[in-house]
C-alpha cells in the first residue's frame, strides 16, 4: 500500500451506507483488494436489529423453507428484489456471512426456517441465526423457563411465556412456558439497559451470581430463554460458561433496541472492513452525485465545514428505504431517492388513502424504491442503467415489503453481495 | 437567569430522534460509568422538559463533550450540541469553579509561564505541589499536564524566513503548539514549505474551545470572534487556513458556529469555509497529484488513533492515507472511540477515573500493538495516551516530517 502518491484517495468504490447491505458490499470489495471508502451519515441500522438473517418468513403464508418457496414467491412478485437473486447466490451470500462472523457461530441455512420467539413471545420465522438464539426454536421446545432481569425494562418474561403458551406450532403442541424474574446484582440501580447488562455478563462474578439465582429457581424445564445480553466480543465463551453454570441449555431472545446481538454483528463487519483496508467516513451525509460529462465520478458529501467530493470508480448506494431515509416522502406524498435523485418506482397513484386503519396494513407506499437491472444498477424509465458504475443494494431497492415478508436481512445480504460481485466483474 | 437557549436548527433536530439508541451504543462515558445516564436521555429526551429558569441538570456534567453521539446519529440529531448548551446553562447558574476558569485559558497560562518555564515545569512535576493543587483546585494529581517549552512558536515564526513561492497558506497553530510544542509548528511549516507553500502565521490567540467545553460561553465567544477577525482577511483573499490542532480546527470549522450560536459572525463563517485540518489539506494535495512523494523509508511500527474531535470533521481518517505513502512504515489503525481526556475533562479530580476507564480499551490496544510511536492528531489525547501507556505519542505531521528527511524528530522527555 506504499508509495502511491498521486492517486491519493481516489477509491475503487464508495459505498454509501453502513447497514447490512453496505457493510456486506464494502467488506466483500475490500477483501478482494479494492480500495473501498464507506460513507455513512450515522452508524447503520444493524445495531437496532436482532442480527438474525430473515430470508423469507411470509409469502403471504408462513414459509417453512425459503429456498424452496423462492421460485413461486418470485413468480408472484416479479418486481421483487429476489427476482435477481438465485437460490445459489442466496446460499453463497449466507455462507459468506457465516464465514466472517468470528465471535460466535451462525447456524442454519436458507433451506429451513426456525421459529424463534420475539421480545413479546411471538414465533418469528428466521433462517440463519446466532448459535445463542437457535435453542429457542419452538418447533423443538416442550418445556421452557423464560427469565427476566429485574432492572431491565421492556423485557417482560411473563408476556413472553404467555404468548409462547398460546402459540401452537403446526403439527405440534404449544410450548409449556413459565416466567421467572431474577434480581441480578446491579448495585442498587433501578434502570439498567441492554448494553449495560451486555457488559456485566462479560464479568465472571456477575455471571455466576445470576446463574446461581437462576439454578435455584428452575424446576424441570428443558431450557431457559433470556434477553439477548450475553456479552459482546466474548459472547461465545460467555454463553458457553453461563450455560454450564446454569446446567441447562440457554437461548437468547432478541430485545427491542439497542440490540446487543446487532452491536456484535455490526462490530464484526466494521472490523472486517477495517482489516481489509477499507476506510470509514462516519457522520458525513452524502448529498449528491459528482458528475463529469454526465459520467458518475464520485459522491458529494457534507463535512464539518463544506461539501467535498469522494472520487470513485464505482458507487454502491446502500442508504436504506423509507425507514432509513434512503427514500424520502414529503407531506404531499412526493417521493424521492435522497442522495442521487434517482428515478423511484412503485409510487402510489394518489388515489389511495394516505392512511390505513391498521398500523401494519399493506400500503402501496411500502414498496417504493429504485429499480435495478441484473447487475444491480438503478435504471431509468426505459430500463437502461442510470450510470454504468452505480449499483444499489438493500432496502433502497423497491418492490419488497420486508417487515411483512420477514425478508429484509436476506435482501440486504444477497443484494450487497451481488452488487459487490458486479463491481468485481467490472474490475477484472 | 442565565440560559444558553438553543438555536432553532439544533432544538428542531431533536424531533428527528426516533429513540433508536445508536448514540447509547457508542457513548464512551455511559459505557463505563452509571454517573452519566447517556446522550439520548440527557439530550433529545431531557431537552423537551428544559424550560427557561433554574437548570435541573446534575448528571450532564459528566458528559465529556466528545461529540460521538452526534457523529453516529443516523437521524441527524445534534445530540452533543444540545448537551453542551444544557451543561453550560447548568454550570453558569451554579457557578463555574476557579479550576475550570484556569484550565480553560491555556494562552493566559502560556504567557505567564513561558518566561518561568523551568520553574513552572518543576513545580508541576512535583508530587507535593500536585497534591496541593488537587486539594485546592481539584485537578487530579496524576492527570497528564503538558510542559511549557520556554519559547513560543510565534517567536520562531517571526524570525523564520519563508521561501519566495507564490502559493501560500495560513497556519493556525493553536495554543499547544505555541507554548508546549513549538517544534510541531516548525515541522508543520517545513512539511508545507517542502510541498511548495509559503506559510503565513498571523498573530493569533486561543480559539476559545476550552472555555466553551467548560461552559464559559461568553468569554469563548469573544476569544473566537477575535481570532476570526485576525484570520478573516486571509480567508477572504482565498488563502486556506491549515490547523495542526484538530480540535481547535474543528472549533473554527463548526463548533463555535453551532455550539456557541455564532452563525451571524461573518468573519467566522468565511474562516470556517477556509479551514482545513492539516492531514485533510495534505491528502487533498495528494488527490490532486500535488503532494511530493519523495518519502524515505521509515521501517518502524506506529499505531494510529483518530481522536473524537478529528472524527467530527467528517472527513474520515486522511492521516492513514498519508502514512500509507511512506515506504516500510507499518501502520496499525486502532478502532476506539475516545482516549477519555476530552480536552480538560479527564484532568478533573472527580472525572479522572472515568476518563482513564474510557481510555482503557485504547491503552490496551496500544500496549498490545507495541508500536515505536503512537500517532494521534490531538495534543491532549497524545498527553493522555502517553500517560496511559508510557508510549511516546506524536502528530502525523511529525512522521511525515521525518520521512521527508527534513530533520530527525526531536525526542521529547
Amino acid at each position: 500500500m506504499s508509495g502511491r502518491a498521486g492517486d491519493g484517495r481516489m477509491a475503487d468504490a464508495v459505498v454509501v451506507g453502513a447497514g447490512m447491505a453496505g457493510l456486506t458490499a464494502g467488506v466483500r470489495l475490500a477483501e478482494a483488494g479494492l480500495r473501498v471508502v464507506t460513507v455513512a451519515k450515522g452508524l447503520g441500522s444493524l445495531r437496532l436489529a436482532p442480527a438474525t438473517v430473515d430470508i423469507l418468513g411470509y409469502g403471504p403464508d408462513r414459509v417453512d423453507s425459503p429456498a424452496r418457496a423462492l421460485a413461486a414467491f418470485v413468480a408472484a412478485h416479479p418486481d421483487h428484489p429476489y427476482a435477481l437473486v438465485t437460490p445459489g447466490v442466496l446460499a453463497k451470500s449466507v455462507n459468506w456471512l457465516k464465514e466472517r462472523v468470528n465471535t460466535y457461530a451462525y447456524l442454519g441455512d436458507p433451506e429451513v426456517n426456525m421459529l424463534l420467539p420475539t421480545a413479546v413471545g411471538v414465533p418469528r420465522p428466521s433462517a440463519v441465526v446466532p448459535e445463542t438464539m437457535a435453542g429457542g426454536d419452538i418447533r423443538a421446545l416442550k418445556h421452557v423457563a423464560i427469565i427476566g432481569l429485574r432492572a431491565l425494562k421492556d423485557f417482560h418474561p411473563a408476556l413472553v411465556a404467555d404468548n409462547l403458551r398460546a402459540s401452537a406450532v403446526s403439527g405440534g403442541a404449544a410450548v409449556e412456558a413459565r416466567s421467572i424474574m431474577l434480581n441480578p446484582p446491579t448495585g442498587g440501580e433501578a434502570d439498567v439497559g441492554t448494553l449495560a447488562f451486555g457488559r456485566r455478563f462479560e464479568e465472571a462474578a456477575f455471571r455466576s451470581a445470576v446463574a446461581a439465582e437462576l439454578r435455584a429457581a428452575l424446576h424441570d424445564e428443558q431450557a431457559v430463554g433470556m434477553p439477548a445480553v450475553l456479552g459482546f466480543d466474548h459472547v461465545g465463551s460467555v454463553w458457553t460458561e453461563f450455560q454450564e453454570a446454569v446446567g441447562r441449555p440457554v437461548f437468547e431472545i432478541p430485545t427491542i433496541p439497542p440490540s446487543v446481538p446487532g452491536v456484535r454483528l455490526a462490530r464484526v463487519l466494521q472490523e472486517r472492513l477495517r482489516r481489509a483496508g477499507g476506510r470509514f467516513v462516519l457522520g458525513a451525509q452524502a448529498v449528491g452525485p459528482e458528475l463529469r460529462s454526465g459520467k458518475l465520478v464520485g459522491v458529494r458529501i457534507r463535512t464539518a465545514a463544506r461539501e467535498t467530493v469522494r472520487a470513485a470508480r464505482s458507487v454502491v448506494l446502500a442508504t436504506g428505504g423509507l425507514a432509513s431515509g434512503g427514500i424520502e416522502v414529503d407531506s404531499r406524498g412526493a417521493v424521492r431517492e435522497s442522495v442521487l435523485g434517482l428515478p423511484v418506482w412503485g409510487r402510489p397513484s394518489g388515489a389511495e388513502p394516505g392512511f390505513l386503519p391498521r398500523y401494519l396494513d399493506e400500503h402501496p407506499m411500502d414498496s417504493v424504491g429504485v429499480r435495478v437491472d441484473r447487475r444491480l444498477r438503478p435504471v431509468g424509465p426505459g430500463g437502461e442503467p442510470v450510470h454504468e458504475n452505480l449499483h444499489a443494494a438493500g432496502a433502497v431497492i423497491g418492490g419488497a415489503r420486508p417487515w411483512r415478508e420477514k425478508s429484509g436481512d436476506g435482501i440486504s445480504l444477497s443484494t450487497g453481495y451481488l452488487a459487490a460481485g458486479a463491481i468485481l466483474e467490472d474490475a477484472e | 437567569m442565565i440560559d444558553e437557549s438553543l438555536p432553532g436548527f439544533i432544538r428542531g433536530s431533536l424531533d428527528h430522534c426516533v429513540k433508536c439508541n445508536i448514540c447509547e451504543t457508542a457513548c464512551p462515558v455511559m459505557n463505563v460509568t452509571p454517573l452519566f445516564p447517556g446522550p439520548k436521555y440527557e439530550g433529545p429526551q431531557a431537552e423537551r422538559f428544559r424550560t427557561p429558569g433554574a437548570s435541573a441538570d446534575d448528571s450532564i456534567d459528566y458528559c465529556s463533550g466528545c461529540g460521538i453521539c452526534t457523529l453516529v446519529c443516523p437521524q441527524g440529531v445534534k445530540v452533543a450540541e444540545i448537551n453542551s448548551r444544557a451543561r453550560a446553562t447548568m454550570k453558569q447558574q451554579r457557578g463555574i469553579p476557579l479550576r475550570d476558569h484556569l484550565l480553560a485559558r491555556p494562552s493566559v497560562e502560556g504567557r505567564l509561564a513561558t518566561p518561568l518555564a523551568p520553574l513552572a515545569n518543576l513545580a508541576l512535576s512535583n508530587r507535593g505541589i500536585r497534591l496541593l493543587i488537587e486539594k485546592t483546585l481539584r485537578i487530579h494529581r496524576q492527570a497528564p499536564l503538558p510542559k511549557f517549552a520556554g519559547l513560543t512558536f510565534q517567536g520562531w515564526a517571526r524570525r523564520h524566513q519563508p521561501p519566495p513561492t507564490d502559493d501560500a497558506v495560513v497556519y493556525f497553530h493553536g495554543c499547544s503548539t505555541n507554548y508546549f510544542q513549538p517544534e510541531l509548528g516548525v515541522q508543520a511549516v517545513a512539511v508545507l514549505e517542502h510541498n511548495g507553500f509559503r506559510v503565513l502565521v498571523p498573530p493569533q490567540d486561543c480559539c476559545g474551545l476550552p472555555l466553551q467545553s467548560n461552559g464559559i460561553f461568553d468569554t469563548a465567544r469573544s476569544y473566537v470572534s477575535r481570532l476570526a477577525r485576525n484570520l478573516a482577511p486571509y480567508a477572504r483573499q482565498g488563502y486556506k487556513i491549515v490547523a495542526t490542532s484538530t480540535s481547535c480546527g474543528l472549533m473554527l470549522k463548526r463548533e463555535a458556529l453551532e455550539i456557541l450560536g455564532m452563525e451571524d459572525d461573518q468573519d467566522l463563517r468565511v474562516v470556517s469555509e477556509q479551514t482545513y485540518d492539516i492531514c485533510e489539506f495534505l491528502a487533498d494535495l495528494d488527490e490532486q497529484g500535488r503532494l511530493r512523494s519523495d518519502f524515505n523509508s521509515l521501517p518502524i511500527t506506529v499505531t494510529y488513533h483518530a481522536p473524537c474531535q478529528q472524527q467530527s470533521h467528517l472527513i474520515g481518517k486522511p492521516a492513514l492515507d498519508l502514512l500509507d505513502l511512506i515506504p516500510e512504515l507499518k501502520v496499525i489503525e486502532l478502532d476506539r472511540a475516545c482516549c477519555g481526556i476530552a480536552g480538560t475533562y479527564g484532568t478533573k479530580r472527580e472525572k479522572y477515573d472515568v476518563a482513564m476507564q474510557v481510555g482503557a480499551g485504547l491503552f490496551g490496544d496500544i500496549r498490545d500493538a507495541g508500536p515505536d510511536l503512537a500517532v494521534c492528531d490531538s495534543e491532549t489525547c497524545r498527553w493522555q495516551i502517553t500517560h496511559g501507556t508510557g508510549r511516546e505519542s506524536v502528530h502525523p505531521v511529525e512522521i511525515l516530517h521525518q520521512a521527508y528527511g527534513l530533520g530527525s524528530r526531536a525526542r521529547r522527555k
